[in-house]
Protein backbone atom coordinates (compact mmCIF):
# COMPACT_ATOMS: atom_id res chain seq x y z
CA UNK A 1 0.00 0.00 0.00
CA UNK A 2 0.97 3.23 -0.92
CA UNK A 3 -0.05 6.51 1.09
CA UNK A 4 1.50 10.31 0.06
CA UNK A 5 1.00 13.41 2.46
CA UNK A 6 1.83 17.24 2.20
CA UNK A 7 3.10 18.71 4.89
CA UNK A 8 3.40 22.73 5.13
CA UNK A 9 5.79 24.83 6.01
CA UNK A 10 5.62 26.39 9.94
CA UNK A 11 1.98 25.49 9.90
CA UNK A 12 2.00 23.88 13.65
CA UNK A 13 -1.88 23.84 13.73
CA UNK A 14 -1.79 20.64 11.26
CA UNK A 15 1.75 19.22 12.06
CA UNK A 16 1.22 15.66 12.87
CA UNK A 17 -1.44 14.68 11.23
CA UNK A 18 0.04 12.52 8.58
CA UNK A 19 1.95 10.82 11.36
CA UNK A 20 -1.58 10.14 13.07
CA UNK A 21 -3.30 9.29 9.78
CA UNK A 22 -0.26 7.06 9.24
CA UNK A 23 -0.58 5.29 12.85
CA UNK A 24 -4.67 4.72 12.45
CA UNK A 25 -3.72 2.52 8.84
CA UNK A 26 -0.96 0.36 10.82
CA UNK A 27 -3.62 0.26 13.83
CA UNK A 28 -6.13 -1.29 11.00
CA UNK A 29 -3.75 -3.21 9.67
CA UNK A 30 -3.01 -5.10 12.86
CA UNK A 31 0.46 -3.98 13.10
CA UNK A 32 1.84 -4.97 16.49
CA UNK A 33 1.81 -1.65 19.03
CA UNK A 34 5.57 -1.83 19.61
CA UNK A 35 6.14 -1.66 15.72
CA UNK A 36 3.42 0.95 15.51
CA UNK A 37 4.75 3.36 18.51
CA UNK A 38 8.42 3.20 17.45
CA UNK A 39 6.88 3.78 13.43
CA UNK A 40 5.19 6.90 13.76
CA UNK A 41 7.36 8.27 16.96
CA UNK A 42 10.02 8.62 13.99
CA UNK A 43 7.55 9.47 11.08
CA UNK A 44 6.50 12.35 13.45
CA UNK A 45 9.55 13.28 14.46
CA UNK A 46 10.95 13.77 10.48
CA UNK A 47 7.07 15.79 9.94
CA UNK A 48 8.28 18.45 12.55
CA UNK A 49 11.63 18.93 11.40
CA UNK A 50 10.26 19.60 7.53
CA UNK A 51 7.66 22.03 9.33
CA UNK A 52 10.28 23.40 11.59
CA UNK A 53 13.31 23.59 9.50
CA UNK A 54 12.50 23.59 6.29
CA UNK A 55 9.85 24.43 3.74
CA UNK A 56 7.42 21.81 4.55
CA UNK A 57 7.29 18.60 1.45
CA UNK A 58 6.29 15.61 0.91
CA UNK A 59 5.94 12.22 3.01
CA UNK A 60 5.29 8.78 1.36
CA UNK A 61 4.78 5.60 2.93
CA UNK A 62 4.59 1.98 1.58
CA UNK A 63 3.67 -0.74 3.80
CA UNK A 64 3.59 -4.54 2.74
CA UNK A 65 3.68 -7.15 4.80
CA UNK A 66 7.46 -7.32 6.01
CA UNK A 67 8.29 -3.60 5.98
CA UNK A 68 6.94 0.26 6.35
CA UNK A 69 9.39 2.27 4.15
CA UNK A 70 8.84 6.21 5.03
CA UNK A 71 10.33 8.69 2.62
CA UNK A 72 10.29 12.64 4.17
CA UNK A 73 10.83 14.81 1.13
CA UNK A 74 11.71 18.59 1.51
CA UNK A 75 12.74 21.62 -0.17
CA UNK A 76 14.61 23.30 2.46
CA UNK A 77 17.57 24.84 3.33
CA UNK A 78 19.56 21.21 3.78
CA UNK A 79 22.07 20.17 6.46
CA UNK A 80 25.17 21.46 6.69
CA UNK A 81 26.96 19.49 9.05
CA UNK A 82 25.16 15.79 9.30
CA UNK A 83 27.37 14.41 11.77
CA UNK A 84 26.35 17.45 14.08
CA UNK A 85 23.20 16.97 13.34
CA UNK A 86 22.70 13.52 14.31
CA UNK A 87 24.49 14.37 17.91
CA UNK A 88 21.93 14.80 20.94
CA UNK A 89 21.23 17.88 22.43
CA UNK A 90 22.21 19.97 18.55
CA UNK A 91 19.65 22.45 17.38
CA UNK A 92 19.05 25.60 15.31
CA UNK A 93 15.79 25.51 16.33
CA UNK A 94 13.81 29.06 16.25
CA UNK A 95 12.00 30.85 19.20
CA UNK A 96 8.59 29.52 17.91
CA UNK A 97 9.70 25.97 17.46
CA UNK A 98 10.91 25.89 21.07
CA UNK A 99 7.65 27.44 21.86
CA UNK A 100 5.81 24.56 20.37
CA UNK A 101 7.76 21.81 22.81
CA UNK A 102 10.48 21.07 20.01
CA UNK A 103 13.96 22.41 19.39
CA UNK A 104 15.73 19.56 22.18
CA UNK A 105 17.84 18.29 19.22
CA UNK A 106 16.48 14.58 19.93
CA UNK A 107 14.87 14.51 17.01
CA UNK A 108 16.72 12.83 14.50
CA UNK A 109 19.04 10.83 17.19
CA UNK A 110 15.30 9.09 18.05
CA UNK A 111 14.80 8.49 14.56
CA UNK A 112 17.90 6.24 14.34
CA UNK A 113 16.56 4.66 17.31
CA UNK A 114 13.18 3.89 16.39
CA UNK A 115 14.23 2.70 12.54
CA UNK A 116 16.22 -0.34 11.60
CA UNK A 117 17.43 1.70 8.58
CA UNK A 118 17.60 5.23 8.10
CA UNK A 119 19.26 7.29 5.10
CA UNK A 120 19.46 11.42 5.11
CA UNK A 121 20.38 13.26 1.99
CA UNK A 122 20.74 16.52 1.91
CA UNK A 123 21.82 19.36 -0.11
CA UNK A 124 22.29 23.15 1.41
CA UNK A 125 20.16 25.13 -0.71
CA UNK A 126 18.86 22.11 -2.37
CA UNK A 127 16.88 20.18 0.48
CA UNK A 128 17.24 16.94 2.59
CA UNK A 129 15.25 13.72 1.97
CA UNK A 130 14.80 11.24 5.00
CA UNK A 131 14.32 7.04 4.32
CA UNK A 132 12.94 5.22 7.40
CA UNK A 133 12.56 1.55 7.19
CA UNK A 134 11.32 -0.57 9.81
CA UNK A 135 11.01 -4.07 9.53
CA UNK A 136 7.93 -6.02 10.75
CA UNK A 137 9.34 -9.53 10.79
CA UNK B 1 -4.38 5.17 40.34
CA UNK B 2 -7.71 5.95 38.76
CA UNK B 3 -7.79 8.93 36.45
CA UNK B 4 -10.69 10.61 38.59
CA UNK B 5 -8.64 9.92 41.63
CA UNK B 6 -5.36 12.17 39.78
CA UNK B 7 -8.32 14.66 38.89
CA UNK B 8 -9.66 15.11 42.81
CA UNK B 9 -6.03 15.52 44.07
CA UNK B 10 -5.42 18.07 41.80
CA UNK B 11 -8.70 20.19 42.09
CA UNK B 12 -8.47 19.57 38.38
CA UNK B 13 -11.32 19.63 35.72
CA UNK B 14 -11.74 16.71 33.39
CA UNK B 15 -11.85 17.22 29.30
CA UNK B 16 -11.00 15.66 25.93
CA UNK B 17 -11.66 12.28 25.81
CA UNK B 18 -14.23 10.91 28.39
CA UNK B 19 -12.68 8.91 31.35
CA UNK B 20 -12.01 5.14 31.22
CA UNK B 21 -13.11 3.90 34.72
CA UNK B 22 -11.08 0.70 34.16
CA UNK B 23 -7.74 2.38 33.25
CA UNK B 24 -4.55 1.97 36.11
CA UNK B 25 -2.09 5.19 36.24
CA UNK B 26 1.24 3.49 37.35
CA UNK B 27 3.14 6.36 36.59
CA UNK B 28 3.75 9.94 35.64
CA UNK B 29 6.55 12.02 33.36
CA UNK B 30 6.49 15.95 33.96
CA UNK B 31 8.05 17.81 30.96
CA UNK B 32 7.36 20.95 28.31
CA UNK B 33 9.60 19.00 25.65
CA UNK B 34 7.87 17.50 23.21
CA UNK B 35 10.68 15.30 21.60
CA UNK B 36 11.48 14.41 25.17
CA UNK B 37 8.33 12.51 25.80
CA UNK B 38 8.59 10.22 22.52
CA UNK B 39 12.02 9.31 24.16
CA UNK B 40 10.35 6.77 26.00
CA UNK B 41 8.02 4.47 26.84
CA UNK B 42 4.95 5.72 28.22
CA UNK B 43 2.77 2.87 29.14
CA UNK B 44 0.66 3.41 32.39
CA UNK B 45 1.77 6.95 32.30
CA UNK B 46 0.17 10.16 33.41
CA UNK B 47 1.59 13.18 31.40
CA UNK B 48 2.14 16.24 33.77
CA UNK B 49 3.08 19.18 31.12
CA UNK B 50 2.48 23.35 30.85
CA UNK B 51 2.35 23.30 27.10
CA UNK B 52 -0.73 23.71 26.01
CA UNK B 53 -1.45 23.37 22.32
CA UNK B 54 -1.73 20.98 19.56
CA UNK B 55 1.36 19.61 19.69
CA UNK B 56 0.97 18.57 22.94
CA UNK B 57 -1.72 15.86 21.79
CA UNK B 58 -0.15 14.94 18.95
CA UNK B 59 2.87 14.22 20.79
CA UNK B 60 0.44 12.36 23.33
CA UNK B 61 -0.85 10.68 20.85
CA UNK B 62 2.16 9.30 19.04
CA UNK B 63 3.21 8.24 22.61
CA UNK B 64 0.62 6.62 23.20
CA UNK B 65 -0.87 7.71 26.53
CA UNK B 66 -4.19 8.04 27.44
CA UNK B 67 -3.84 10.93 30.02
CA UNK B 68 -2.50 14.71 29.98
CA UNK B 69 -2.83 16.76 33.54
CA UNK B 70 -2.54 20.14 31.95
CA UNK B 71 -0.84 22.65 34.77
CA UNK B 72 -0.83 26.06 35.22
CA UNK B 73 -4.28 26.80 34.71
CA UNK B 74 -3.50 26.34 30.91
CA UNK B 75 -7.01 26.28 28.61
CA UNK B 76 -7.02 24.07 25.88
CA UNK B 77 -8.69 25.35 22.85
CA UNK B 78 -11.50 24.18 21.03
CA UNK B 79 -9.20 22.84 18.41
CA UNK B 80 -7.14 20.50 21.10
CA UNK B 81 -10.27 19.57 22.73
CA UNK B 82 -11.04 17.71 19.12
CA UNK B 83 -7.43 16.09 18.90
CA UNK B 84 -7.70 14.60 22.38
CA UNK B 85 -11.17 13.53 21.42
CA UNK B 86 -10.16 12.10 18.13
CA UNK B 87 -7.05 10.35 19.98
CA UNK B 88 -9.39 9.10 23.08
CA UNK B 89 -7.14 11.35 25.45
CA UNK B 90 -8.54 12.49 28.73
CA UNK B 91 -7.19 15.64 29.73
CA UNK B 92 -7.55 16.73 33.12
CA UNK B 93 -6.62 20.65 33.47
CA UNK B 94 -5.31 21.89 37.10
CA UNK B 95 -4.42 25.59 38.20
CA UNK B 96 -1.59 24.12 40.03
CA UNK B 97 1.98 24.51 38.84
CA UNK B 98 4.25 21.52 37.57
CA UNK B 99 6.08 21.15 40.78
CA UNK B 100 3.12 21.38 42.96
CA UNK B 101 1.52 18.50 40.41
CA UNK B 102 4.13 16.18 40.51
CA UNK B 103 4.68 16.75 44.33
CA UNK B 104 1.15 15.91 45.21
CA UNK B 105 0.98 12.65 42.78
CA UNK B 106 4.20 11.72 44.14
CA UNK B 107 3.18 11.34 47.57
CA UNK B 108 -0.02 9.50 46.41
CA UNK B 109 2.04 7.01 45.07
CA UNK B 110 2.96 7.41 41.19
CA UNK B 111 5.89 6.28 40.61
CA UNK B 112 8.80 8.00 38.68
CA UNK B 113 9.05 7.01 34.65
CA UNK B 114 12.80 6.90 35.75
N1 LIG C 1 14.56 18.69 7.28
C1 LIG C 1 15.55 19.47 7.75
N2 LIG C 1 15.98 20.54 7.04
C2 LIG C 1 16.97 21.35 7.51
N3 LIG C 1 17.59 21.16 8.70
C3 LIG C 1 17.20 20.10 9.44
C4 LIG C 1 16.16 19.21 9.04
N4 LIG C 1 16.02 18.26 9.97
C5 LIG C 1 16.91 18.55 10.93
N5 LIG C 1 17.63 19.64 10.63
C6 LIG C 1 18.74 20.25 11.41
O1 LIG C 1 19.22 19.29 12.35
C7 LIG C 1 19.07 19.79 13.68
C8 LIG C 1 18.76 18.65 14.63
O2 LIG C 1 17.49 18.08 14.33
P1 LIG C 1 16.71 17.29 15.47
O3 LIG C 1 17.62 16.25 16.03
O4 LIG C 1 15.41 16.83 14.94
O5 LIG C 1 16.51 18.38 16.62
P2 LIG C 1 15.52 19.64 16.67
O6 LIG C 1 14.48 19.46 15.61
O7 LIG C 1 14.96 19.57 18.04
O8 LIG C 1 16.35 20.85 16.45
C9 LIG C 1 17.98 20.85 13.57
O9 LIG C 1 18.02 21.79 14.60
C10 LIG C 1 18.29 21.46 12.21
O10 LIG C 1 19.40 22.34 12.31
MG1 LIG D 1 13.51 17.73 15.25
Amino acid sequence: MHYTFNIERGNFTDAGQASSSVKRTLKQLGVDPANIKRTVVALFEAEINAVAHAYGGTIDVDIDGEKIVMVVADQGPGIPNLDLAMQEGWSTASAKVREMGYGAGMGLPNIKKNTDDLKIDTEVGVGTTVTMTVYLI
Amino acid sequence: MKVKEIARLVDGEIVGAPVDETYEVKKAFASDLMSDVLRFHMDDTVLITGLCNNQTMRTSEMADLRVVLIGRDKQPDEDMLELAEDADITIIKSKYSIFKLSGILYAAGLEPLY
